[in-house]
């Protein structure tokens, strides 16, 4: 008994300098900036050695989120989640098929890996000036079928104007239920084989009638703004999703090529006895086996198209509505217009999204772990 | 033989015997002197030339020459924001003579009054005074100002234009008039870059729009942003921006002067650091390689900016920057700079035959024409207000919508303390 807890004592003692400092340099700051967040710490005088910072709730909030000055930043949230989605999309989907293909042992495979994995040694404002080059409207991939004899592309890959899936701030909130009703309804539906009445009660009646009550009075719910105010996926960010998919696919490949050698030989002449086609291997057996590999792969290439910075600074600016990100916009808020304040508040939103992703996966960890 | 050393003995007592004043003159200053500015590329010789001075008089000092680049400073003011806060001010850093500077470093009293060293100098009377109140407050004199920029310049290539049967416009109606004849001909009537310089399209449209009084009257607050008057020179920027290159958002500036330079646009509107760029970097004759005019509507007026540099609390090496300051405020340092920066100097008593053509054009109207301050690089608001307009800029690029712009701006003033 003495001896365990002299054991504790000890294991106390050696984690608690990391305690210390994790508190201090993670949480510390975080707490910091939640609080910076909540003063209006900017403006005139905001460099003083010791500016005036006053609390002021929540107000830098509703003004990004309702404020006539937040247009720029509700765009760049928009910008995130459509670039976010496609960036998964992109490099989870073109990662695995590369890892299928090179797990069919071709010749070279070593070399062929080498280079996908390659794009990944690059920083990202190297990458950022090569496909700026690339992509500039009379350079590059637009003049490429002129080698073929064909008339050279006009898109404008990084400064178009147009968007598509355009909708209205206004309708934010209503768009957020139905979104929520929407999601309800799926996970109804795919629970009632597990557990009938359960799924029926907590999922679909509520969707159901969430979205039943959005669609006949969606008027009750308050517009978001006091003015239209259009957001959609704007084209030039394009460019931009093509080049991350670019650098990362070369890094979910690495991810499941790792998965895939790690499934064993047996198993896999197991399911060819049983007649599995190639596709069907991968389809039934290698593919959801590698679950893990999965969602480790979007919990990090989500973070990573959240924190997007270099890339999109290098490709097109810091000043370009039609591909901003929170993250820069975060920036120039803080040091070139002075508001810290502000500032403060967007990392805090960016936070807030990371943890989103972050948190659920940690929790569902957790309990796997508590079960055995 | 023997003639031979004894001739070069003499030759090198004669140098000494020259160059021992020059060595006595020189200061025994030491240690470092770090520079902070965006002057990097084109505009790199210039610093370079006026660091060469400051080395003559200062053999023992180390400078340190801290560039980051970017247009307008965006990058370097980020990094010289960050610097300070840390505690860790250069010695002596660019900033935008006006608001710029007051509104940020002066106001959070983080700079040293330089009226002594103005005193001392005799730079009181040889700096015009209006260009004195706008650098200084109640309390002092701020910034040492090195050069003036005109920001409200057309340019154009005198040859292509005949080619293409048009005028250099004097008004916008003339330049729609223009305008039409060039798309015709396939050619992009007004070239332009990235966000910033939009902002610089926009002042010198809402100077033409509005008029220098109205100009003045919108920065001391006395009149309001959304009042008709700004509108409609939102109106008319959102009319000049339909005859704009489709892909400015990823050009620098001197991409969109390569335009016209190459004969795919026929216009830009850009300061005249865009001549430095022309006559230095593109080795072209002022007048016969390219043409300017004011940009049009605002003949008569000149909306400037100046580069000033500043002496900051706390600066590790103060004796060493003041040396700097002298330097940049000196006749000689002001000449051998300006005429390389493209700039003319702030000076009354420049030595005007060291400037090519346009420098001369430009120093007759500072010296006659009605001044404005310019928004975009800094003397009229402050960065509160100008990180501000960049966001409202980018959102009016794509909705175009002059109401709510104006009214954007003026909720931006209020917030700004305008």
């Amino acid at each position: 008994m003495r001896e365990a807890s002299r054991d504790k004592w000890k294991a106390f003692l050696t984690l608690l300098p990391s305690m210390i400092l994790i508190g201090v340099f993670v949480y510390g700051f975080i707490g910091n900036t939640i609080w910076t967040s909540m003063t209006d710490w900017g403006g005139v005088g905001s460099l003083a050695l010791d500016p005036q910072k006053n609390f002021v709730g929540l107000e830098n909030y509703v003004d990004l989120f309702t404020g006539f000055l937040g247009g720029g930043f509700r765009q760049d949230l928009v910008n995130a989640v459509y670039y976010s989605v496609m960036l998964l999309a992109g490099a989870v989907g073109l990662g695995m098929f590369i890892a299928i293909l090179l797990d069919q042992k071709p010749k070279g495979e070593d070399v062929l890996r080498t280079i996908f994995l390659y794009p990944m040694s690059l920083s990202f404002i190297v990458s950022g000036t090569i496909w700026r080059w690339l992509l500039a409207p009379q350079g590059g991939v637009n003049v490429l079928p002129k080698y073929f004899g064909f008339e050279p592309l006009t898109f404008k890959w990084l400064s178009s104007q147009s968007a598509v899936l355009v909708f209205n701030w206004q309708d934010i909130l209503r768009i957020l239920v139905s979104f929520v009703a929407f999601a309800l309804i799926l996970t109804g539906i795919y629970m009632l084989r597990k557990d009938q009445s359960k799924a029926i009660k907590r999922l679909l009646v509520p969707g159901i009638a969430l979205g039943a009550f959005v669609w006949l009075f969606g008027d009750i719910i308050p517009d978001a703004l006091f003015m239209e105010e259009e957001h959609g996926f704007n084209l030039a960010t394009l460019g931009i999703i093509m080049a991350t998919i670019w650098q990362y696919s070369g890094y979910t490949m690495a991810l499941y090529l790792a998965g895939f050698n790690g499934i064993s030989q047996d198993l896999r002449d197991a399911a060819m006895l049983d007649g599995a086609s190639q596709a069907g291997y991968y389809r039934h057996v290698a593919i959801p086996m590698l679950k893990p590999i999965t969602i480790s792969a979007v919990i990090i290439l989500s973070h990573i198209s959240l924190k997007m910075f270099d890339l999109i600074f290098a490709m097109t600016g810091p000043d370009n509505a039609a591909t901003g990100h929170p993250a820069l916009t975060m920036y120039l808020t803080t040091f070139r217009a002075n508001d810290f304040a502000k500032g403060a508040a967007i990392a805090i939103v960016l936070f807030l999204i990371a943890a989103m992703f972050i948190v659920p996966y940690l929790i569902g960890q957790y309990r796997q772990r508590g079960r055995h | 033989m023997k003639k031979a050393f004894a001739k070069m003995l003499i030759v090198f007592a004669a140098a000494l015997l020259i160059g021992a004043p020059q060595a006595a003159q020189a200061s025994d200053l030491k240690g470092d002197l770090e520079i902070f500015s965006w002057w990097a590329g084109d505009e790199g010789p210039a610093l370079a030339a006026l660091i060469d001075i400051y080395k003559k008089q200062n053999p023992g000092v180390n400078v340190i020459n801290a560039t980051v680049t970017g247009g307008s400073g965006v990058n370097a003011k980020a990094v010289l924001k960050t610097r300070m806060l840390g505690g860790e001010p250069p010695d002596s850093f660019q900033v935008h003579a006006g608001q710029e500077l007051i509104g940020t470093w002066v106001k959070a009293d983080r700079m040293e009054d330089l009226t002594p060293l103005f005193k001392e100098q005799g730079w009181m009377d040889v700096f015009p005074e209006g260009l004195i109140k706008l650098i200084g407050t109640e309390n002092g004199i701020w910034s040492v100002p090195v050069n003036i920029h005109r920001s409200n310049v057309m340019w154009y290539v005198p040859a292509n234009l005949a080619k293409w049967g048009v005028e250099a416009p004097k008004t916008w109606d003339e330049f729609f008039a223009a305008a039409e004849k060039l798309k015709a001909q396939g050619v992009v009537p007004l070239a332009m870059a990235q966000n910033w310089t939009a902002n610089h399209l926009w002042e010198s449209i809402a100077l033409a729009s509005m008029g220098p009084d109205n100009w003045d009257a919108l920065w001391a607050g006395k009149l309001s942003f959304d009042s008709p008057e700004v509108v409609k020179a939102w109106e008319l920027f959102g009319k000049v921006l339909q005859y704009t290159n489709s892909d400015a958002s990823s050009l620098s500036w001197q991409q969109a002067t390569d335009m016209v330079l190459d004969g795919r646009a026929a216009f830009n509107i850009m300061g005249d650091w865009a001549a430095g760029y022309m006559t230095t970097t593109k080795k072209l004759m002022p007048g016969k390689g390219y043409g300017w005019v004011p940009s049009p509507g605002t003949s008569g007026e000149f909306m400037f900016l100046a580069d000033s540099f500043g002496l900051p609390k706390g600066a590790p090496h103060r004796d060493n920057a003041i040396a700097w300051l002298k330097v940049l405020g000196s006749s000689e340092g002001s000449d051998t700079f300006n005429p390389l920066k493209g700039s003319i100097s702030a000076r009354k008593d420049s030595d005007l035959s060291k400037y090519n053509d346009y420098l001369k054009s430009a120093a007759k109207d500072w010296a006659g024409d009605r001044v404005v301050g310019s928004l975009a690089h800094g003397v009229a608001a402050n960065e509160t207000f100008m990180g501000g307009f960049a966001s409202i800029m980018e959102m009016f690029l794509k909705s175009k919508n002059p109401q709510a712009a104006s009214k954007a701006c003026a909720q931006l003033a209020k917030k700004a303390g305008i």
